[in-house]
This record gives structure tokens, C-alpha cells and sequence, in this order.
């Protein structure tokens, strides 16, 4: 036996405490408060905003992680994590509740922009109106869409049971198909008495109405609104960028997302704990073992479960496997993107293949790993893999890095095109909620591997490089960094990794996770993912939110490419490094 | 006996006689055997050679087909590694993840603005049929509903050698496919399929009449389904 | 001021290189383009220059792990000196054993839920360990091996076979418990240490057993 060590103590910093912030805030606003326990801090509705701006501006809350909702058979409960940047720390839990019928909570978007897309989430999916946001509209399904499909009263037309495992399958299951079981026979619903022939969409508009406004140079020339995407090969996947132009300079960019709106959270809530592992894969489907991580972080918690030793290793080492290729990944896209076309990236993912090679072996599929269980990891590494590891890490790598950097990031053509574009500040970084390499290039030293020491990060020794401009050529190089250290965290890993068991307990396909709620987090190479889930006691999760790091990075594209030129566009999408798998979910 | 005999010839009818010595001395062969042959087997070869993909990406499986395009599997071996920006200048559309019923527009949309000869496979589960995603309020399951499909590869992911293994499919399909009968010769045009319309749920054009008069008769709606039991219904009667 | 190299053609210079390497890889496999030990040598991380896997004529080979589709494992009927019976019919060795209990584990722990048994009864009524229908919906099957991670019989495995295009999809791509039956000899040709490890673990339960007895 192997479980030695405990895991990271992930306790909260004194000042992080719900308890100790509550006094404060009972002291500040006495009516304030509703509840208060280890869970979060519950403020009543009409209080919410001077809460949230005290915490913000005196108590140095200064980053909102995560905005979700939970739908209760006699309530909606919104909640909100928020932690400092500087102090680091377990997020603090605030809740705000709402009425079933009608329900309304004040937006929070005046204090932290980040809260932007995620109350649009919110809104979309749960129907709760959030009061004086400035454009709250459906963000994943489309305007006009029936239903708020994330109420636990709303079926989809595919609907055969309320979880998973449906009893259809075993002892008789004779083979149904779907198209069968709904009388449509497609997976769609109307409601009653609707005129399909008569019916006429929805006329697409811009966030910005100000479009007749003429310019007061002397040409006078008027706005236009370009469209980019949802088909368009520099976008990264299916986004779409509603941009208005005066001339050739963006006045605005409004994100339209929800092309891959796969469903995730609702098809997660009716599976069970186990069976959401290979779901995570297909989130950000370049970093499969590091969603396997979050979630799987997650839920131990809950669980209050012990991973062996042994498995911690491996599970650093396959997310820092995984965090090396993705970056090699992203900056081959994104000279693609400034027109090397092809060459980098081809160079980048030969590396990549030889990665995912080992990833075969060890789990056996190339993307979608499914690696990782509650307790530890599905089966030990194969013979050869640590060999095989270390000359990557040692010799390879480091080469290849050392190749990429050399090739193009002294090249005139790129520095031309990247230094001081799509510039934030480091205040706008945080209060937009950016996460990952887009928060750290723009100077703000925040990495959960750090803040919130989990697993076994921290044993390792590395640095979190930051970037000084904010603009699209450090984040560049903060990819190259990033990985730099991830060969250095894998060089002690593979050195130090011990024999013993990978797994705690029997392996066991029922699992029981008690009563409780948690959000886990993990720093996925796009920034921080992280699992918010409500357990009933249950085998299947009662509320299964992600915190999808490219999801909330975009809300800040909008601001970073804002008086540049259409031309810019591209380059400043591409150093966030969107996933849309994970944007959409 | 019998060498007297061939010399003496009885012409019993002149045209036959003369088709017969025209067929012996002259290479004649039919049109059609001259496509057949000669120029079915040339034309195919053209294009099996030479198809050009759409550069369109959907989602987890367009990780797969930007790898097999990549050094390691190489589909330029294909001819196939023209990604074009541009619906008129692809001949396949290579369905590469879930698509969505939002994206369903832009999808059947790309597909009518592609010149025939155009072909579509269906990488994936998820383009085949929903995939994991199926129960999903926001999948297509199964984009053959709107557009037709040649080709599909199973896989959750595919990897790059069974999209090969698919291309190789398409391959076979394009070489049995004749001139004679290829629809896109034919006069007339070919009917576009019209977009389906986003409305309270996914309406498919095509259909919205049957959708009005089963919206407006829900005793024949419910007719439609196949009713299965739930977990909770049979426990119910087990009792 | 130094003379310094304009930044274009550094970069130029690495690609120059690359394309020098690509070379030389040819020469030192001369002769053996398809030669599988040259292949492996070539993909593995130690190696360099040209990268491609020529597909039709040379094939990556799985990893023992590799997981695609599920097939459900028979053990064949043997005849008297231990080979198995070819049945003319099929051309596939005939069942002699099915694995598969019925138990449903595999369609509990099914994330996406697209497996369908129906357990087989006595004439009586009774349950029978043995499943009479077995269905795998190889559109909604997302590979993610817990079926046959979690199977307690070693009964259900998953397959290497990944060359499955084809035409259609509305009835091919619903597996059958024909089409999912596979050989136990198959199944050891795929999964050698698997079997191996199944077969010790097989054992060391029967001396345990005996032991006790």
C-alpha cells in the first residue's frame, strides 16, 4: 500500500473563511445576510450588489470564477465563487435565491464584467432574468427557442427516463430507436397548435444598435457589420463573430456561440457519477486527461476519497503531457492563423502524435482517454511507457521547443503583427474573468496549481510565468513558457514516481458520492475548469455545472479587440485558444 | 468435307452479309462500351484522385481529420489535401463531429452551395446519428435526415486510419459511378434543399405541414410513439 | 552595430533543415519502404526525418488497449485434439461456450446507454444465465471501454477493427449478437497479456479454492 501521504491540504487561507467574511459583511450590512454556514454565504436578493462591489473593492474579491444556478423543487439558487487574485485560496461560495415563479436577481455585470456570458448562461438555460444586465438574450440556444432546458421539468424530445441507467435496457431490452419513442419521429417538439408553414424566424441583430451612425471624418462613411463564421476556417471551430466595423476598425465584436451546444450539464445530470469521466473527454477535446482530472478532483472531494500514490503521479504526468502538446498545438494554429500556413502547425502535432501514441497504450484511445477514476487512475502505465516518457521530456521536447521558438517568434512578419495587439490590461484581465494563459500574459501571477495547491503540485518545483504587455504576443510566449515548465514538473515526476497501487478500494462501477455540493478545479491548459456539483445523495448528480475556461475568456474579446483592425481579429481569437467544444459544451 | 463446304457461303439475306463482313474488318464498338471502358475509367479516375474537402470542422472528430492531414498520415497521398475555404471549390464534405441543430442551417446551407459532382461522409457517430449526444435537445440525430450521405465511418472517435479507411470507401464509391447516369450531367437544375428554420424547436422545412396538422391533432400524435417503460413503471408492476 | 540575421531567415533555415532530415531518413531505411520493424522504428519517439505511414500498404498497429467497438467473446467447441470445429455454415469457429451471463452490468454502466439484452427465461419462466438478444448501437457507442472494463465474465472485450465505412448505416450499424459474437482465439490474438493475466488471475482463484477445500 502506497497511501502514504495524504493529498494536498486544500484547507482555505484564514481570510478566504465563509465565517470570518460573513461577520465582516454582517458588520457592513446588517440586513444583509440571510445565512451563512461552510457551504456559502446565502444574501438576500436586494443586497446582492453592494455585497458583491464591498467584496470586491474592500475585501480584495476581485475575481468572479464561476456563475451558475441550481434548480430546487421550491426555488432557483444562483451562486456565485469569487476569490482574490493575489491571496489565492479556495473560492468563496456566495448563493442569492429566487422565486420559482418569475424569478429575478440582480446582475452583477456592473461590478464584475466577467459575469457577462455566464448570466446570459444562466438565463438561457435555467430562466432566471437577471436585472440590469445590459444585453440579456438566449447565448447557447438560439432566440425563440421553447423551453428553459436546464429546469428539471423540461424534457427533450429524446426523453426516456429521469436517470440513468434506464430500466429498458436490461433483462428486456429489445432495441428501440429513438426516432421510435417520439411521436415527431426526429428529436424535436412543438407546442401545441403550432403553425409550422406560417411561422417566420427570428430577423438576426447586432449587440450594438448603432449602426446608422456616420463617422465625423470627412469621408463620412457609415458602420458595417461583418459576419464571421460559423463556417470559417480561422475561427477555430464553429464560432460565430457578429463584428461592426468602421471601416477597417472593430467597434465591436459580439460573440454568437451555441453552434456546438452539445448538452453536456443536462445529459450529465441524468447520468451517473461514473459515466460523466468519458463526457469530460469530449469538453476540450485537445486536453481530455486534464478534464479527467477537474471533474475526477472534484467528486473525491466529495467522496472524501484517498488516490494512492502511485496515481497521483501518473495523473501529473499524463496532464502535463497533455498541457505540452496542447500548447505545441496552439502555437502551430496560431502561426497558421498569422498565414505560416500549415508548416508550424504540421511540425507541432508530429510532436503531438507521439504523445498521443503513449496515451494509446496507456488508455486506449488517442483523444478520448477516459483515463482516470474516483480513487485513482483505470489501469497502470504500460511497460515502457516511463522510458519512453523521459526521452521525450528530456531530450525531444526541450528540442522542439527550442525549434518553435527559434522559427517564427524572431520573424519581422509576426512581431509586426503581434506586439501590441489586442491589448488588456491587467485590471481588465481580471474583472473580465479571463483565466489561463490570457490572464497570466497580461501580468496577473494566477494558476490553481499554485492558488489552490491540488493533487500533488505542490512537491514540484516550477514558476508561473507572466506575461508584462497583455498583448497577443505575450500570450504567445506564454504558451511557450507554460510548457517549459511542464517539462520541468515531468522531469521531477518521472524521476520521483513510486511503485504501488494505482487505484484505492475494488474497482466498482456504483458509485456513491454523499449529500453535499463542491466546486472543483483544476488548471487546464486553456485556464481554470472547473466542476460545480450538487450531490442528493443519489447516484446521479443532482446539478453538474463546468466552468469552461474559453467560454468565459471570450467575454473578454470584445473588450481586447476593440479600436483594432478587422485583420487583427483572427490573431487575437487565436491566442485565446478557443476550444468549442468546451465554449459551448 | 468439311473445308468444301465453308467455301460455299449461301447468302440468304445481303444486309446481314455485309454487317457481318463490315463487323470482321472494321473495329467497331458501342458507345456505351466506349464509356465503359475508356473513358467511365479515365473520368473516375480524375476524380477519385482529386477530391477536395471542404475545411470545415465540427468538433472532436475535426481534431482527427486536421491530424490525418497532417505529416503522419498524410491524405495529400489522396490527392484529398485541398482544404478549400469555399463551398464551390469542394467536391466533399467531410462532417467532422456533432452537428447541432443551431449549426444545421449553415450545414445544409455549405452543402447546396457545393458543385456537383459533391459527396458527404459522415465522420463519427455523432454525424451519423447523434452519437453519444443523441438524447441531447440540441443534436441533430443523424444528419441524413437533410442531406444525403455516402459515407460513413463509425468511431468515437474515428482515427485518422479510419477516415482513410473511409476516404478509401468514397474511393470505391466514385469508381462505380458512370457518366451515363451521373445526375449532375442531367438537364435541369438540381433542387436545392431548403434551410430548415429554427422556430420553437428545429423545423424542417420540408415537413412543416405534416408539423402543423399533427400539432393541431394531438390524439393522432400520441399514436405515433412507441411507448417503453420506465424504470419507476416496472418496478410498479413487478410489484 | 552586429550584423543580425533577419528573424525570416532563421525560420527558413529550421524548415531547410526538416526537409535535409526527411532525407536522410530515406536513406538509412533504403530499400525496406514497407518493412515493419522500419516502420516501428521510424514512429516511435526515438526516431527522425520522414513521418508518414504509407495507410493502405503499412497500418499502425493498435496498442493492446486500443479500444473501439465491443464484441462479446465465445469460447469455440473444440473437437478431440483441442482444435476448433470450423462451423461450414459461417466460416467461423463454431460456439462452443457464451461468456455472457446476462448479468446487465455492461448496459448499467453504459454512459450513453446503447446496449440493449434481453435475458434469456426456462420454460418455466425462470432467469437463465445466457442472453438470447444482444444489441450495440455502434452510432450512439462513444468507445469508452467501461463495458468491458466492468464486466465481471471477461465476456464482453473491446475490438482492434476499425475499418468498419461503409454505405449505409440504418442496419449494419446496429450490431447484432451474430455480428457481435467473436472467437475467444481472436480475442487472445488482440489481447495476448490480457488473456495472460486473465488466465493467472483464473488460476490462482482455483488454488485458492482448492486450498480452502
Amino acid at each position: 500500500m502506497a497511501v502514504n501521504a495524504p493529498p494536498a491540504e486544500t484547507k482555505p487561507l484564514s481570510a478566504n473563511d465563509p465565517q470570518t467574511i460573513a461577520e465582516q459583511i454582517k458588520t457592513k450590512f446588517p440586513d444583509a445576510l440571510e445565512s451563512a454556514s461552510a457551504q456559502g454565504i446565502v444574501i438576500k436578493r436586494d443586497h446582492l450588489l453592494e455585497v458583491a462591489r464591498h467584496l470586491r473593492e474592500s475585501l480584495t474579491f476581485d475575481y468572479l470564477n464561476n456563475v451558475t444556478s441550481v434548480d430546487f423543487p421550491d426555488r432557483f439558487e444562483v451562486v456565485y465563487h469569487v476569490s482574490s487574485i493575489d491571496r489565492g485560496g479556495a473560492p468563496l461560495t456566495l448563493k442569492v435565491n429566487a422565486a420559482r415563479e418569475n424569478p429575478v436577481v440582480p446582475s452583477l455585470v456592473p461590478v464584475y464584467r466577467g459575469a457577462d456570458f455566464q448570466e446570459r448562461e444562466v438565463y438561457d438555460m435555467m430562466g432566471i432574468r437577471f436585472d440590469g444586465h445590459p444585453y440579456l438574450r438566449r447565448i447557447l440556444m438560439w432566440d425563440g427557442f421553447e423551453g428553459y432546458p436546464l429546469r428539471k421539468d423540461y424534457h427533450e424530445p429524446y426523453f426516456e427516463d429521469e436517470k440513468k441507467p434506464f430500466g429498458t435496457r436490461w433483462d428486456q431490452g429489445h432495441h428501440v430507436i429513438a426516432e421510435d419513442r417520439n411521436p415527431w419521429h426526429d428529436n424535436v417538439q412543438y407546442p401545441a397548435n403550432f403553425d409550422a408553414v406560417a411561422f417566420k424566424a427570428q430577423i438576426d441583430t447586432v449587440r450594438e444598435q448603432t449602426l446608422p451612425d456616420v463617422s465625423p471624418t470627412r469621408l463620412k462613411t457609415e458602420k458595417m457589420i461583418l459576419n464571421i463564421g460559423p463556417q470559417h476556417p480561422s475561427t477555430h471551430g464553429v464560432l460565430r463573430l457578429k463584428t461592426t466595423l468602421d471601416g477597417e476598425t472593430i467597434v465591436g465584436v459580439e460573440p454568437v456561440l451555441g453552434y456546438l451546444h452539445r448538452n453536456h450539464e443536462k445529459i450529465g445530470e441524468r447520468n451517473t457519477y461514473l459515466g460523466n469521466i468519458p463526457f469530460t473527454d469530449r469538453l476540450d477535446y485537445f486536453t481530455s486527461m486534464n478534464n479527467n482530472h477537474a471533474y475526477v478532483i472534484g467528486v473525491e472531494k466529495l467522496m472524501g476519497l484517498r488516490v494512492p500514490e502511485r496515481a497521483e503521479y501518473i495523473r501529473v504526468i499524463m496532464a502535463e503531457l497533455t498541457r505540452v502538446i496542447s500548447h505545441m498545438a496552439l502555437m502551430g494554429f496560431m502561426y497558421n492563423d498569422l498565414g505560416a500556413f500549415y508548416t508550424p502547425l504540421i511540425y507541432a502535432l508530429e510532436e503531438r502524435e507521439l504523445v498521443l501514441d503513449m496515451f494509446e497504450a496507456a488508455s486506449g484511445s488517442r483523444m478520448m482517454c477516459n483515463y482516470m477514476r474516483f480513487g485513482g487512475v483505470a489501469r497502470d502505465l504500460p511497460d515502457g511507457f516511463l522510458d519512453k516518457a523521459k526521452h521525450l521530456v528530456e531530450e525531444r521536447f526541450p528540442r522542439v521547443l527550442d525549434e518553435l521558438e527559434t522559427y517564427l517568434t524572431g520573424n519581422e512578419i509576426f512581431l509586426a503583427r503581434t506586439k501590441g495587439v489586442g491589448v488588456i490590461s491587467r485590471e481588465d484581465a481580471i474583472n473580465y474573468s479571463t483565466a489561463g494563459p490570457v490572464l497570466r500574459g497580461s501580468g496577473a501571477k494566477y494558476d490553481v496549481r499554485r492558488a489552490e495547491p491540488y493533487s500533488i503540485y505542490d512537491r514540484f518545483d516550477f514558476d508561473i510565468p507572466v506575461g508584462t504587455a497583455g498583448d497577443v504576443r505575450d500570450r504567445f510566449l506564454m504558451r511557450l513558457w507554460e510548457a517549459r515548465q511542464s517539462l520541468r514538473i515531468l522531469k521531477q515526476a518521472l524521476k520521483d514516481i513510486p511503485a504501488g497501487e494505482i487505484m484505492t478500494g475494488k474497482k466498482n462501477y456504483q458509485i456513491r458520492v454523499p449529500k453535499g455540493e463542491v466546486y472543483g478545479r483544476g488548471e487546464n491548459p486553456k485556464g481554470e475548469l472547473g466542476f460545480y456539483i450538487v450531490s442528493d445523495g443519489t447516484p446521479n448528480p443532482y446539478r453538474y455545472h463546468i466552468r469552461a475556461p474559453s467560454f468565459i475568456n471570450l467575454t473578454a474579446l470584445d473588450r481586447m479587440s476593440k479600436g483594432y483592425k478587422v485583420a487583427d481579429l483572427i490573431i487575437i481569437l487565436g491566442s485565446h485558444d478557443v476550444v468549442m467544444g468546451e465554449v459551448d459544451r | 468435307m468439311s473445308e468444301g463446304m465453308q467455301q460455299i457461303q449461301i447468302v440468304q439475306n445481303e444486309d446481314e452479309w455485309l454487317e457481318d463482313q463490315v463487323r470482321r474488318s472494321v473495329f467497331v464498338a458501342s458507345w456505351d462500351k466506349v464509356i465503359d471502358k475508356i473513358i467511365d475509367p479515365l473520368y473516375n479516375w480524375g476524380r477519385r484522385n482529386s477530391v477536395w474537402p471542404i475545411g470545415f470542422g465540427l468538433a472532436c472528430c475535426a481534431i482527427e481529420m486536421i491530424c490525418t492531414s497532417a505529416s503522419r498520415f498524410d491524405i495529400s497521398r489522396f490527392g484529398m489535401e485541398l482544404f478549400r475555404a469555399s463551398p464551390r471549390q469542394a467536391d466533399l464534405m467531410i462532417v467532422s463531429g456533432t452537428v447541432t441543430k443551431k449549426m444545421l442551417p449553415a450545414v445544409v446551407r455549405l452543402y447546396n452551395q457545393m458543385a456537383e459532382p459533391k459527396y458527404v461522409l459522415a465522420m463519427g457517430a455523432c454525424a451519423s446519428a447523434g452519437g453519444p449526444f443523441k438524447e441531447g435537445y440540441n443534436v441533430v440525430s443523424g444528419l441524413d435526415k437533410f442531406i444525403p450521405i455516402d459515407v460513413y465511418v463509425p468511431g468515437c472517435p474515428p482515427t485518422p486510419q479510419a477516415l482513410l479507411n473511409g476516404l478509401m470507401t468514397l474511393q470505391k464509391k466514385i469508381d462505380k459511378q458512370t457518366i451515363r447516369e451521373a445526375a449532375w450531367y442531367k438537364k435541369g437544375q438540381a433542387e436545392a434543399i431548403p434551410d430548415p428554420v429554427l422556430g420553437p424547436d428545429l423545423i424542417d422545412a420540408r415537413r412543416a405541414e405534416e408539423i402543423t396538422m399533427l400539432a393541431h391533432a394531438p390524439d393522432q400524435l400520441a399514436t405515433r410513439a412507441i411507448k417503453i417503460q420506465t424504470k419507476a413503471e416496472t418496478k410498479h408492476e413487478k410489484k | 552595430m552586429a550584423f543580425k540575421i533577419p528573424g525570416v531567415l532563421v525560420g527558413m533555415g529550421i524548415t531547410l533543415n526538416r526537409v535535409i532530415k526527411t532525407f536522410q531518413g530515406d536513406f538509412k531505411h533504403f530499400g525496406r519502404r514497407y518493412d515493419q520493424k522500419a516502420l516501428d522504428e521510424r514512429q516511435s519517439v526515438y526516431g527522425s526525418g520522414i513521418f508518414t505511414v504509407q495507410y493502405p500498404e503499412e497500418k499502425l498497429k493498435p496498442p493492446e488497449n486500443f479500444r473501439f467497438i465491443p464484441f462479446l467473446v465465445y469460447d469455440p467447441k473444440l473437437d478431440e485434439s483441442g482444435k476448433p470445429v470450423i462451423d461450414a455454415a459461417t466460416g467461423k469457429e463454431a460456439i462452443g461456450y457464451e461468456r455472457c451471463t446476462s448479468c446487465g452490468i455492461c448496459a448499467k454502466v453504459c454512459p450513453p446507454q446503447c446496449i440493449w439484452i434481453v435475458r434469456a427465461t426456462t420454460p418455466e419462466g425462470k432467469p437463465k444465465p445466457e442472453c438470447t438478444e444482444f444489441y450495440i448501437d455502434i452510432d450512439v457507442c462513444m468507445n469508452c471501454g467501461y463495458c468491458a472494463e466492468y464486466c465481471p465474465f471477461d465476456a464482453i472485450k473491446m475490438d482492434h477493427d476499425y475499418e468498419l465505412a461503409n454505405y449505409e448505416r440504418h442496419v449494419s450499424h446496429i450490431y447484432d449478437i451474430n455480428t457481435l459474437m467473436k472467437s475467444s482465439t481472436y480475442h487472445a490474438q488482440i489481447h495476448p497479456l490480457d488473456v495472460a493475466r486473465e488466465k493467472a488471475d483464473k488460476e490462482a482463484k482455483e488454488a485458492a479454492k482448492a486450498k480452502k477445500a
